[in-house]
């Protein structure tokens, strides 16, 4: 393993289920012998808010939350949310982000206020390296909208240097039995998606 | 065997290690999933919530005059509320060992101020450890107890919202065997009258010399030598923050946080050129450290407010001179909508503000998700300071402007046990017309629908009598009771309307559940008929998650309304308020 330094800032939106993804990922890093802190918040912000997670993985890890502008890899649950971490990503990081959009009530009911149209261009217009995939519509085709989380970790995989059989086998020790094989499935299709095959 | 657990995780873990055979607390961010996972996973010692901390902390106290190891849990402000029994059991000292944690909130993430509760433990006189990860938290929870049984003296393990919700490796070690022990007479010790307290207090005198020493000597606090001209004075997260910026400069790292090792710290400044303290919030080691003479500089580079993160200590470094270079963000982040936290789709909550925005009183808030209420497009709440506090502002407000003007009081369920009876006691009391609408939902909704004296369950899940809130009222001796249906708008604007109007204390209990707890309510949903929405933005005032601008306008290309099917309960208030009836139920739009 070449590069055994990682920071991984999940986001989203309270109730969109960040947790899962943030477990498994976590899980798999232990497993492969690193050192592993991972920070999130509760409470107030489970409340529709943003959320996000941060996992560190290295021999040895320090602070739980990471440096702001060290992020190597942001997977976003929400387009404009993963637009309002941009600056937490290094330098030749990658954003994973699903096209879900979600606009909060605030701005249908305050005048001006306005959720961008074009979020996930404005983050090309920043970022090189930006993964958008319809992670909802997937999911639904796959059969269960709750599938968006390992759909979402099987596009993260290629950027991270776990094997694949240490993917799979967290999954299945951490999904109830009966959503192991359709989880599989997820994860697999979430893996085909990479950099060159979105911009190809 | 290692384990990836939360700081919480790991104090749970301690507890069954240490032999605690009680734990109690009340639910707070960041402290509640310490006892949740104790009765989730070890079912072996006993846990409960008690109805606030004060209670808890004197059931803790109990069970160490028992003779037993025990464990009380709060937030930070939760030590507020316990702060009468604290201060004067650092008098009387322990018997069993005695270990409460304190959970602090820098940043605010969940709460109502950031006070630095390593101050009160100073105040009490009372030693604290100050974890910087998982490991250190069950580590220190179990030297706590060595602590406290040794020295005779509660003790606080200080943690903060970093420490208490980061996950980290652990290694797990085995419960400790403990000799038995029981309730001793001595009122010399526990009976404290002011003859016998005056010999108490020079108890904890001696007791805090002894514990200097200590401190002086303990592992807990480390000294790592790298060899370098910069030293670092530092202890729990803010440690791992100088370690990430600053990974081969000397550290103090302090684990004993009161009393501090002075004369070892002044060892440590002496062998360095230039000494920093890092340290979060409050100046609480640097002005000891100062006072004691020592030339060191901290809250002039790192702050006083807020959390602080690997970035912002590298910056007070660089500021202060001692490192060169900080890696700075490269992307600009695009200025965005704010994304606050909302009443959930279906809330209870929803029904009561639209009508108190409707009636234009003063509302005087309290703590819990109803807290949001103030947030916009409900703008219907004007207060919000602690526990408790709706009742007791409201009757002072009601006093002098009179009661024309209306004033009520919104306080949810668990609050007005922990601490809203004796404020609706004073209502009575005082003859004040003040009106107070309990929100029952049955949870402890806001830190995620824990167990109450009102919910029939306790923490380890037996089935008890729930406390009818409308008797216990009418035996305050409150007259005007109501119970209200929130999900009926007009009775619920009628109710309130004639309560206010009523002379002496009303009270107005709501009667529906939480949506998410204890089971998820999820009705039929409504949809919208977009032929018959005008967009007239009636519907995205009540701020409902489910209903979002759709991509459809009306004529002055305002956007007409969209409900997502997924998210939507049926709480049917969207369809109350439509003028236009063009929310609907899904089945009824189907079949026309």
């Amino acid at each position: 393993m070449e590069k055994s330094n990682f920071n991984i800032l999940i986001v989203g939106v309270g109730g969109q289920g960040v947790l899962l993804a943030s477990e498994i990922l976590s899980t798999v890093a232990m497993n492969a012998g690193l050192d592993v802190k991972k920070s999130e918040v509760h409470g107030m912000s489970q409340r529709g808010g943003v959320v996000s997670t941060h996992i560190k993985i290295a021999p040895k890890v320090y602070s739980p939350t990471i440096h702001q502008g060290q992020v190597d890899v942001l997977l976003s649950f929400e387009q404009a949310e993963a637009l309002r971490a941009v600056n937490w990503l290094k330098k030749d990081g990658v954003v994973i982000t699903s096209t879900t959009t979600l606009v909060p009530s605030i701005v249908t009911s305050t005048k001006g206020m306005n959720y961008p149209e074009n979020a996930v261009e404005l983050i090309k217009d920043r970022v090189e390296r930006v993964i958008a995939l319809e992670a909802d519509k997937i999911a639904g085709e796959l059969g269960n909208p709750r599938l968006v989380n390992t759909i979402l970790l099987g596009v993260m995989s290629n950027y991270l240097p776990f094997e694949k059989k240490a993917w799979l086998e967290t999954l299945k020790a951490k999904v109830k039995a009966k959503f192991v094989d359709i989880n599989l499935k997820a994860f697999e299709t979430g893996r085909e998606i990479k950099l060159s095959t979105v911009d190809a | 065997m290692k384990e990836l657990l939360s700081g919480n995780e790991a104090v749970a873990r301690g507890v069954l290690e240490a032999g605690v055979k009680l734990a109690v607390g009340y639910p707070g961010t960041p402290s509640t999933e310490i006892l949740e996972t104790v009765a989730d996973r070890y079912p072996s010692v006993y846990a409960q919530w008690s109805p606030n901390e004060k209670v808890a902390f004197e059931v803790g106290i109990g069970a160490s005059m028992g003779g037993a190891r025990a464990l009380v849990t709060m937030k930070h402000v939760g030590l507020n509320v316990a702060a009468d029994p604290f201060m004067t059991f650092a008098y009387t000292g322990v018997n069993g060992g005695f270990v409460f944690v304190s959970a602090d909130d820098p940043e605010m993430h969940s709460s109502q101020n950031e006070q630095d509760n390593r101050f009160f433990a100073k105040f009490a006189q009372v030693p604290f450890l100050e974890p910087s990860d998982s490991q250190e938290s069950k580590d220190m929870l179990l030297k706590a107890y060595e602590i406290s049984e040794k020295f005779d003296t509660p003790v606080m393990l200080h943690m903060t919202t970093r420490i208490s919700h980061s996950k980290g490796v652990v290694e797990l070690g085995e419960p400790v065997k403990l000799e038995e022990n029981r309730f001793k007479k001595d009122p010399t010790k526990y009976v404290m009258i002011p003859a016998n307290a005056r010999g108490r207090h020079k108890v904890l005198m001696t007791r805090l010399e002894e514990l200097k020493k200590f401190s002086e000597e303990t592992e807990l606090n480390v000294v790592e030598n790298n060899g370098s001209k910069t030293g670092i004075i530092t202890g729990g997260v803010a440690y791992q923050y100088a370690k990430e910026a600053a990974p081969d400069f000397d550290y103090f790292k302090i684990g004993f946080g009161f009393p501090l090792p002075l004369k070892k710290i002044g060892e440590f400044i002496k062998k360095h050129e230039t000494v920093l303290v890092v340290e979060e919030l409050e100046p609480y080691y640097e002005e000891q450290i100062k006072a004691a003479g020592f030339k060191v500089e901290g809250k002039k580079y790192f702050g006083n407010l807020g959390e602080l993160s690997p970035y912002r200590v590298a910056l007070g470094m660089k500021e202060a001179g001692v490192i060169d270079e900080v890696a700075m963000p490269v992307y600009e982040p695009e200025k965005l909508f704010p994304r606050p936290p909302v009443l959930c789709p279906g809330c209870p909550h929803r029904g009561v503000f639209m009508a108190l925005r409707k009636l234009r009183v003063a509302v005087t808030g309290d703590i819990g998700c109803y807290t949001l209420g103030v947030l916009q497009p409900l703008n219907a709440l004007d207060s919000c300071i602690c526990m408790g506090a709706s009742i007791g502002s409201a009757i002072g407000m009601e006093r002098v402007q009179g009661s024309d003007k209306g004033v009520v009081a919104v306080i949810g369920d668990s609050t007005f046990f922990h601490s809203g009876i004796t404020g609706i006691l004073d209502a009575v009391y005082n003859k004040s017309n003040v009106t107070t609408i309990i929100l029952d939902n049955r949870a402890t909704a806001m830190t995620g629908g824990q167990e109450h004296p009102g919910t029939g369950h306790t923490l380890m899940g037996e089935e008890v009598p729930q406390v009818d809130v409308g008797k216990l009222v009418e035996s305050l001796g409150v007259r005007n009771v109501r119970h209200l249906d929130p999900y009926d708008y007009e009775k619920t604007l009628e109710v309130i309307k004639e309560e206010i109007e009523k002379p002496g204390p009303s009270v107005i209990i709501t009667n529906r559940p939480c949506v998410l707890m204890p089971r998820r309510i999820m009705d039929e949903p409504y949809v919208i008929d977009l032929e018959a929405c005008t967009g007239c933005s009636l519907c995205f005032r009540i701020s409902c998650p489910a209903i979002s601008a759709s991509s459809e306008k009306n004529k002055r290309g305002n956007p007409k309304a969209v409900i997502d099917q997924t998210l939507c309960t049926g709480c049917t208030l969207c369809a109350q308020i439509c003028p236009e009836e063009a929310i609907i139920l899904k089945s009824q739009f189907v079949k026309a």
